[in-house]
């Protein structure tokens, strides 16, 4: 599985990763967990509102800040 | 009934008088109040939210004629929520999908200022009327502001190259049962709560203190109808103070009490909100400085000028 963060550097970018980081050591999947931070390659997955979360390849959130239950249920789906 | 019950307290049990008991009665029936109707508000515009989002905004507002564009992107900016972290993908991600530059500064100059906690905060220390008016003038602001902005063609100062996308976009709705979106709404109010209780009660602190203390005649002389420049200062003094909209309001509230005019204080509390520094500087990347020179020139003339014609009207 593979997990991006999408975000310009802001707060709130900041806690989403934290956010994600803490739920996959939950989940004990291994995952592959990378953060964009290129304007250009966030704006490829047509996301205007950061943080955005994608796993493999989809767009599951943008524009807010998930708990770490919600990342969770993301992830199983 | 809250104020009977602050009353009760203050002069009959406490047996508070003068100066220190008008300041803490003040400061207790205000705090409640605000705390109160801030999280009502948050809750329901949050609620109403999770059926809107960004990408949602920007499909709809695409292929829209220049005014209808702007009227739609500056009603679109009460609903989303903005932070001005997301202010470089919101504006490349419009003109990726070809929305005029002018439309997005509608939705841009809209969205800060029409938000949930200004708007909640409005309404608990002045009313609906003060409210509707704050709303309507800034949606105005807002529409004419990006219908200008719009018409002097500066796409060219757009500094970063966006490939516009093929086809159009489709508007998605964000599909969720109710209780979803009750915990959505929810965790979203506590989140903001949390960051803004403690400037509330700052605010309505020191707003006490000059409830209390300082005579009318004082504020009434620096900002009320003697200071012909009352209005040009206030905006001024808005633009710095954008995160701390909650701190600041309160005290408007205690200013216009005591004798500032009203225009003066609508004026004010927009430059807080329409007009952030942080937000210029993070928009700097990727916008030349006479884009955003041209940005805060129109909102804050208009913003001038809504306060003059208010203390001229009322």
């Amino acid at each position: 599985m593979k997990i991006e963060v999408l975000g310009t550097g802001c707060a709130k970018c900041k806690s989403l990763e934290a956010v994600v980081k803490e739920a996959i050591a939950k989940s004990g999947i291994f995952v592959q967990l990378e953060k964009v931070e290129d304007i250009m390659k966030i704006m490829e997955y047509q996301v205007v509102s950061t943080p955005a979360l994608v796993i493999d390849g989809k767009v599951v959130s943008s524009g807010k800040v998930l708990s770490v239950d919600e990342v969770l249920a993301l992830m199983k789906k | 009934m809250w104020k009977q019950s602050v009353d009760y307290l203050i002069y009959d049990l406490l047996k508070l008088e003068g100066h220190l008991g008008e300041a803490i009665n003040f400061f207790i029936y205000d705090t409640f109040k605000i705390w109160f109707l801030l999280i009502t508000i948050i809750f329901a515009v949050s609620y109403l939210r999770t059926h809107f989002n960004t990408e949602y905004v920007r499909a709809h507002l695409q292929g829209k004629s220049q005014l209808y564009g702007n009227v739609l992107a500056a009603l679109f900016g009460i609903i989303t929520p903005f932070c001005s972290c997301s202010a470089i993908p919101l504006f490349l991600g419009f003109i990726q999908a070809r929305i005029p530059i002018g439309v997005t500064f509608s939705f841009l100059i809209s969205s800060p200022m029409n938000n949930e906690i200004a708007i909640a905060l409005l309404f608990g220390l002045f009313g609906w009327k003060v409210t509707a008016i704050y709303i309507g003038f800034g949606l105005l602001v807002a529409i004419v502001g990006g219908f200008v902005i719009g018409r002097l063609h500066m796409e060219k100062y757009v500094l970063m190259d966006v490939k516009p996308i093929e086809g159009e976009l489709e508007a998605v709705k964000i599909k969720l049962t109710m209780q979803e979106r009750a915990t959505e709404a929810y965790n979203y109010t506590r989140d903001i709560f949390k960051e803004i209780y403690l400037y509330v009660l700052v605010g309505v602190g020191i707003g006490a203190l000059i409830h209390g203390y300082i005579p009318a005649d004082f504020i009434a002389e620096y900002a009320g109808a003697e200071n012909s420049f009352a209005v040009l200062i206030a905006v001024l003094m808005g633009i710095p103070m954008y995160s701390n909209a909650a701190g600041v309001m309160p005290l408007v509230e205690v200013l216009t009490a005591k004798g500032m005019l009203l225009g003066t204080a609508l004026s004010f509390m927009m430059a807080v909100t329409a007009l952030s520094l942080p937000e210029a500087l993070i928009l700097k990347k990727i916008l030349h400085i006479k884009l955003i020179a041209t940005f805060f020139g129109i909102v804050g003339l208009g913003i001038i000028t809504i306060g003059y014609l208010f203390n001229f009207i009322l």
